[in-house]
């Protein structure tokens, strides 16, 4: 069945490959063997390709609501930053009496701000299993009551954009006030264990590096095979005459709201990795400026292929984490000029790019 | 046929009419695009509808799908069903379908896909996901490519067919719709004489079962297709009637000719 899912798909296949490899041999040779070996890959390269692979499952997550249903989102962040959230709160809570007030149940920054209760929605998230659940749960939700409203009225194209832009924007005001009880512009941070494990650890790193991959290859899968469903052409033929599908019968926006879900859902997930791993959350995960660079991602690496994003993710966070170690400041007028080169000269993005040589060869 | 009889949603044409259209009026800015327009197809005929350019064919199309709300009438499905009540995908699953002016097929995807997608089956979304075909819709499909003369196409991506092609797969998709109204809006424009010919066999071909109107500018091609001609001039019916009354009503001349 999976071997089916790749029959006109050689790149995909590739690139679940190379995934899979990563996620063993990193993690594997970070453990097995000693700092100086040439096998060994420190714990900076494994968090950091840890952080690489929750990138890749944002992007791809917004390719199949661009990329697929065209659906221009600009505001794919908030569902990733409400997953981490969820995350971090789940963190703060095995935190316990370790932390600098030593309150057994109120986080720090409650004690700091003399909160006296825990509030009610920081309840349940003590329980690794509530916590998860709710990694889901938030962004489906907030994607679904938002999706009904905008597809619904048939908000389409910049407008759309234009309202996902503002949603994240808004969450991102209100996650910086103090009175929302999710630490005001510090965010969650501190963090000691997860799951009963030392976060700082070596073999935890490792192995959130290898969940982190895992949960991607089985969103790829999970995604291509929705894709190549029936409800994928569908969704497909959404994006390229959406008047033509609502008259064949099928009500657009319920299709829309459930893509929209989907991704957000998966955003979440990517989010609730990305924690954990870089040890904060805070609220400029929320910013605008994040979401669009989402995009980016997408678009460098070839939308509507899924595996087009995860390879744009991986390249523009490489090259941001040379870029910004080297002259900072460039950062945003190099990632603007390559959008901008993307869009003009290769529409299919890099990956594309490399497809069209193939195809050239084979003629 | 007792309309007690009729299963909930089936469409009662006991009257011999299938689309009834009353006093229906649409303005657009003030522009009256249909004025106190009157209209009756029956089931099973062939009709055709022309008009100079603004006489309100396409707005008349848009209504009774549901694209277009009317600001005052009536426009019912049968006798039982309102079609006023009724959004688009509901129109559509109800039995009326409808071919746009334009080309409007999924480039993307293959001709056998793009009938797909319009055969008629539940079109809820988990349903959807989890669709496989079953040996009778695979015949379907085929008998319907076979109908509309792309078999050997079947594999190519819609986009790459002809402008004529695209017309035919077009109305492909709503013959997979098992529709009971056909409405195809300008189904020749572009075409060469050839395949304005094959178009005027295809719809004549499937005449009978289900109601068919057609909106056209080609005369000729209207001539060789339909026993019954309405024409509309500035959104109601100036007259009806077989082509060569239609053609001689002095009226109808004024219309296209200018005053």
């Amino acid at each position: 069945m999976i071997a089916n899912l790749f029959k006109n798909d050689k790149a995909m296949a590739f690139v679940l490959v190379i995934l899979a490899v990563i996620n063993l041999v990193v993690p594997l040779c970070n453990l097995i063997f000693a700092p100086g070996s040439p096998l060994y890959f420190s714990a900076y390269t494994v968090s950091l390709l840890g952080k690489y692979m929750t990138f890749a499952l944002l992007g791809m997550s917004l390719d199949l609501v661009w990329g697929y249903c065209g659906i221009l989102a600009l505001g794919h962040g908030a569902f990733f930053a409400l997953g981490g959230y969820a995350m971090g709160m789940y963190l703060m809570r095995q935190i316990g009496s370790r932390g600098v007030y030593g309150d057994p149940l109120l986080p720090d920054f409650m004690v700091f701000l003399d909160w006296k209760e825990l509030p009610w929605y920081w309840y349940g998230f003590d329980q690794f299993w509530f916590s998860a659940l709710m990694v889901l749960l938030v962004p489906g939700v907030l994607a679904f009551v938002f999706g009904w409203l905008a597809f619904r009225s048939r908000v389409t194209g910049v407008y759309l954009s234009i309202i996902t832009q503002a949603l994240t924007y808004a969450l991102m005001l209100a996650f910086f006030r103090n009175e929302m009880g999710f630490g005001g512009n510090n965010g969650l941070t501190d963090f000691k264990e997860i799951l009963g494990f030392n976060i700082q650890s070596d073999s935890v790193r490792a192995c959130l590096l290898m969940a982190s991959g895992m949960i991607l290859i089985l969103a790829l899968l999970i995604s291509r095979s929705i894709i190549n469903s029936k409800l994928g052409r569908v969704v497909t033929a959404i994006r390229d005459q959406e008047m033509r599908v609502r008259f064949l019968g099928y009500r657009v926006e319920i299709f829309k709201l459930w893509i929209f879900v989907f991704a957000a859902m998966l955003a979440g997930i990517a989010g609730a990795l990305y924690v954990p791993q870089v040890g904060i959350i805070n609220p400029s995960e929320f910013s605008p400026l994040n979401s669009l660079e989402i995009v980016i991602w997408v678009a460098i690496g070839g939308r509507g292929t899924l595996y087009g994003a995860v390879v744009g993710a991986v390249l523009v966070n490489y090259t941001k984490s040379l870029l910004t170690g080297w002259i900072p400041e460039i950062w945003l007028f190099f990632l603007g000029a390559a959008f901008i080169l993307v869009t003009v000269l290769l529409p299919d993005g890099v990956l594309g790019l490399w497809r069209r040589r193939l195809q050239e060869q084979k003629q | 046929m007792s309309v007690l009889a009729l299963k909930t949603g089936e469409v009662d044409t006991s009257h011999g009419p299938i689309l009834y259209l009353e006093d229906v009026s649409v303005s657009f800015d003030g522009f009256k695009a249909l004025n106190k327009l009157s209209l009756y197809i029956d089931a099973g005929e062939l009709r055709c509808l022309i008009g100079p350019n603004g006489a309100g064919k396409t707005t008349l199309m848009d209504v009774i799908t549901g694209k277009t709300r009317p600001d005052s009438g009536t426009v019912f499905f049968g006798q039982n069903i309102d079609l006023l009540q009724m959004d688009e995908p509901a129109i559509a699953q109800a039995g009326i379908c409808r071919k746009f002016q334009k080309p409007s097929v999924f480039e993307n995807l293959s001709v056998f896909e793009n009938l797909e997608l319009a055969l008629a089956t539940d079109k809820g979304v988990w349903i959807t996901l989890f669709a496989r075909l079953n040996g009778a819709q695979r015949q379907r499909i085929e008998q319907v490519l076979e109908t509309i003369g792309l078999t050997e196409h079947r594999s190519r991506l819609a986009g790459i067919l002809s402008h004529g092609q695209k017309q035919w797969l077009e109305i492909g998709m709503l013959l997979m719709q098992e529709p009971k109204v056909m409405l195809v809006d300008e189904p020749v424009a572009g075409m060469t004489h050839q395949e304005v010919e094959r178009t005027a066999q295809l719809l004549l071909s499937l005449q009978g079962e289900r109601s068919i109107v057609v909106v056209e500018h080609d005369m000729e091609f209207v001539r060789s297709i339909a026993d019954h001609v309405t024409v509309l001039h500035e959104g109601s019916v100036l007259t009806e009637g077989s082509m060569d009354e239609v053609q001689n009503d002095p009226r109808v001349i004024q219309v296209y000719l200018g005053d």
